[in-house]
């Protein structure tokens, strides 16, 4: 009786220990989604006429069969959406979410606010047409070179290196894509892409393993390296020889049969050239071999705990030089999208800092390939959004928009991850005792 | 385990640096025992010189190569190689001559017995160091206390922003509206670079994201208040920003004729403060120690979230003091690229400085001289050269090792940098 009783003070007691810290966190989250909610409701709800129609468009041409653009009465519909985040959010305040089931409530906020916002943007302007599918299709082309880069990043990481050098990685791949996509077609561009940034790869390799240099700072450094050799280059070579070194043909959109016919995701994911079809398999690879094979037991061993690694005879610094340059390999490809992918010429600094939001995706994504994905859509949805906003809604300063997915990432690292955990030996050179 | 070992891997190369200006320490003895703290600075010093060297050298191939004639007599290279030797040794000798003209004594300008003549170079060097320096002393103080400090961009920028308001917006007597312009400027960055730490502090972000988000978030607000009635100047039909006030320029130090402004007394003030702050106070002690090991800090009873919170703010209105000295001084209009990449140039400033305030003046000189000559280089060799030159350097710095390997110099110890940026867990 008494046994039962003092192990019982103990659950007690611990439940209380743990309740502290969690009602603050359950209230603040709580909050957020209320407040969200709120703001759904006031500022989108009201700012809309009740008359007035979204009009959401879903539908692209030459599908097996079109589907019907959502066409409803706007006002009633962001208030729908609104009460539903606040009543999650009462929900989540009172009661409280599992550990579980936090993130679909989390994700259900999110698409709703976004679904709110959007019938909002759609009936202010009194009915105007809204290309949701339009939307999710430049979130994913931009997206693309985002997942690259920080895949190259994951694969870095895992194994204990880490990489702050993503953007000079890109950058390297975007400018050989571009100068040898012109010399020796698109398609070997790609490949030279994939060099230079496995190059760069094996340069952050050799001085974070050999020299054992400070690995952010090494990353900085890379970066201003890669900005000035490829701005030195272009300058020297590629700008006064444009038509000969510097017009790569755009790589072309391949259609895959009876997949890219299917309404929406047909459009979205199977009309899509070279790069964005080796980022589906890459996403696919990188995720099964760091999980599922021996290697990538051996990546993540290295990663966490490499003296443990190497006590069990795993070759730490070759295991982690092969990753790195396969990184950097990767992210190569990602900067290619930026020229042979899209654009097809090579500028200076064409990468405008993706690199660094690649970064942001992958520690978002918690150095998981996965959630690097989801990031990086993520991302890439903000930048999307964005360039949307700044034609359908010309009354916000375009110069906020253009802050967006910076501000985004912001409230990601900071709001939604806080203190992370990264590999257990990421950025520590290991030698030998 | 992750935390100890963060600490074991980091604690050999902070011990020289903190060690030998600790103030608990006596200083004629130094702690560091292995090498005499003399033999260490002139390894250092070698090193230096001979990365800069290689450096030079890489960069000579580059030249070589970019140049059109060099390129048209490698193609009879076998059958007559002397040629491809003269011309890329004239393309070299022509691009590092004007370097060399553009920095430090051009016999040119000389010629014409005027001071602008003969000084011309060397205030350009000034001014191009001015920024560096102010910004390598943010860039280097964040690093004493364990933090990378990336978002002097956007430091810049807000203490651009503050400084010029202040300096055309507001109208008063002369003295109080240039102090109060400059104060403007370092506290538009203070709270830029403050908010980073808060954000470090408050919720776990990792500065090195956070603080490049900001540098596009303040470019995007410059170029926004750019497009704004009261911040826009008229005509309204350019990105540019009202002219402050003659009241707030920072004289020129050399006579109107030449462009080094009084930013540099303000640059070497922030220095001796930086060097008392780090050497000298209660701080500069808890920041050091807060950047050696945090984990002990804490123990010791040290606000350790707090001092990320002071730390960014002070790192910032260094660099909003950058920021100052480019609109009061440089320029006296803001336009969209009032940074002109000092930002990131001063993080190889602080590395090459070592993160000590001394060395970051040095660095800040060389490279304001590598600046001041690029610009006249460029005739010859496109200006991106200065930046692989000033990655290579700072690289082979990082590095030393290259060095000694490739110029067989015996290993000196303590050598390595003071500078430390911690990883995604520190």
């Amino acid at each position: 009786m008494t046994t039962l009783a003092s192990t019982e003070d103990v659950v007690v007691e611990h439940d209380v220990v743990d309740t502290t810290r969690t009602v603050a966190r359950r209230l603040g989250t709580g909050g957020v989604f209320i407040a969200l909610g709120v703001v759904t409701i006031w500022a989108l709800g009201t700012a809309v006429r009740a008359g007035h129609k979204t009009a959401l468009k879903f539908d692209a041409p030459n599908t097996y069969f079109s589907v019907h653009n959502i066409d409803v009465p706007g006002r009633a519909v962001i208030i729908a959406l609104g009460v539903v985040v606040v009543l999650l959010g009462l929900w989540q305040a009172l009661r409280g979410f599992s550990k579980g089931t936090l993130p679909i409530a989390t994700a259900v906020v999110g698409l709703a606010f976004m679904a709110a916002f959007l019938c909002w943007v759609s009936a202010r302007a009194q009915g105007t047409q809204v290309d949701v599918l339009g939307l999710m299709q430049n979130s994913i082309g931009l997206a693309v070179p985002l997942i690259l880069g920080a895949l190259g990043g994951v694969m870095c990481e895992r194994s204990g290196v880490i990489n702050v050098a993503i953007e000079g990685q890109m950058l390297a791949g975007a400018w050989a894509a571009a100068l040898f996509g012109t010399v020796l077609g698109s398609v070997l561009g790609l490949v030279s892409a994939a060099v230079a940034g496995g190059l760069m790869g094996l340069l952050l390799a050799v001085f974070a393993i050999r020299y054992l240099v400070n690995q952010v700072v090494l990353g900085v450094v890379l970066n201003v390296f890669a900005l000035g050799l490829t701005g030195f280059f272009y300058d020297a070579f590629m700008q006064p020889n444009t038509a000969s070194l510097n017009t790569p043909k755009v790589l072309g959109e391949i259609d895959v049969p009876v997949l890219s016919h299917l309404p929406v995701i047909g459009p979205l994911l199977f009309q899509a050239n070279l790069v964005v079809y080796l980022a589906y398999v890459l996403i696919i690879v990188v995720d099964v071999a760091l999980f599922r094979t021996r290697w990538g037991l051996r990546t993540r061993a290295v990663g966490e705990h490499p003296k443990a690694a190497d006590t069990v005879g795993i070759n730490v610094l070759a295991m982690r030089y092969r990753n790195v340059v396969i990184g950097g390999a990767i992210a190569g490809l990602g900067g290619a999208y930026f020229t042979v992918g899209s654009v097809g010429g090579f500028s200076k600094n064409i990468t405008s800092g993706n690199g660094f939001i690649a970064l942001a995706a992958l520690i978002f994504g918690r150095w998981s390939p996965r959630g690097a994905v989801a990031a990086a859509l993520l991302f890439g949805f903000a930048q999307a959004l964005q360039v949307m906003l700044s034609i359908t809604v010309p009354s916000i300063p375009s110069n906020f928009l253009q802050m967006l997915p910076y501000v985004a990432t912001i409230v990601a690292v900071a709001g939604l991850v806080g203190k992370v955990r990264a590999p257990a030996a990421d950025g520590e050179p290991y030698v030998k005792d | 385990m992750t935390d100890s070992g963060a600490v074991a891997d980091d604690a050999p190369q902070e011990v020289p640096g903190t060690a030998v200006e600790a103030p608990a320490d006596p200083p004629v003895v130094p702690p560091d025992s292995g090498s005499s703290p003399r033999s260490t600075v002139g390894g250092t010093i070698l090193v230096t010189l001979l990365a800069f060297v290689t450096a030079l050298a890489i960069g000579a191939i580059l030249i070589a190569v970019s140049d059109q004639s060099t390129r048209d007599a490698s193609s009879y290279f076998f059958s007559y190689p002397w040629d491809t030797f003269s011309r890329a040794g004239s393309a070299i000798g022509n691009a590092y001559k004007a370097l060399f003209e553009g920095a430090i004594y051009n016999p040119h300008t000389a010629a014409n017995h005027t001071a602008a003549g003969y000084l011309g170079p060397i205030s350009e060097t000034l001014v191009n160091a001015t920024p560096l320096i102010v910004g390598g002393l943010s860039v280097g103080l964040a690093f004493r206390a364990g933090l990378f400090n990336i978002g002097g961009q956007g430091q810049i920028i807000m203490g651009a922003i503050f400084a010029g308001y202040v300096g055309f917006h507001w109208h008063m007597s002369a003295p109080f509206h240039v102090i109060l312009a400059i104060l403007a400027g370092m506290l538009g960055g203070g709270l830029w670079g403050g908010l980073a730490g808060l954000l470090k502090a408050r919720t776990g972000a990792h500065e090195v994201i956070t603080t490049i988000m900001l540098n596009y978030i303040a470019f995007f607000t410059l170029a926004y208040l750019l497009s704004v009635r009261g911040f826009q100047a008229p005509p309204y039909g350019q990105a540019i920003s009202n002219p402050v006030d003659g009241n707030v320029h920072l004289w020129p130090l050399l006579g109107s004729s030449m462009r080094v402004h009084a930013g540099l007394l303000l640059a070497l003030g922030a220095s001796a403060f930086v060097w008392w702050l780090l050497k000298y106070s209660t701080l500069g002690f808890k920041l050091r120690a807060v950047g050696a090991n945090p984990f002990a800090a804490r123990t010791a009873g040290m606000g350790v979230e707090n001092s990320y919170v002071t730390v960014m703010f002070i790192a910032g209105a260094l660099c909003g003091l950058a920021g100052v000295s480019q609109i009061l001084g440089t320029n006296t209009q803001i336009t969209g690229d009032i940074d002109a990449g000092i930002g990131f140039d001063a993080i190889t400033v602080a590395l090459l400085g070592r993160a000590n305030a001394v060395g970051i003046v040095f660095a800040g000189l060389l490279f304001g001289a590598l600046h001041a000559g690029g610009s006249t280089m460029q005739a010859y060799t496109p200006i991106d050269l200065v930046q692989v030159l000033q990655s290579l350097i700072v690289l082979f710095i990082a590095a030393p090792a290259v060095i000694r390997a490739l110029y067989r110099i015996k290993a000196t110890t303590g050598s390595s940098g003071a500078a430390l940026a911690k990883g995604w867990n520190g």
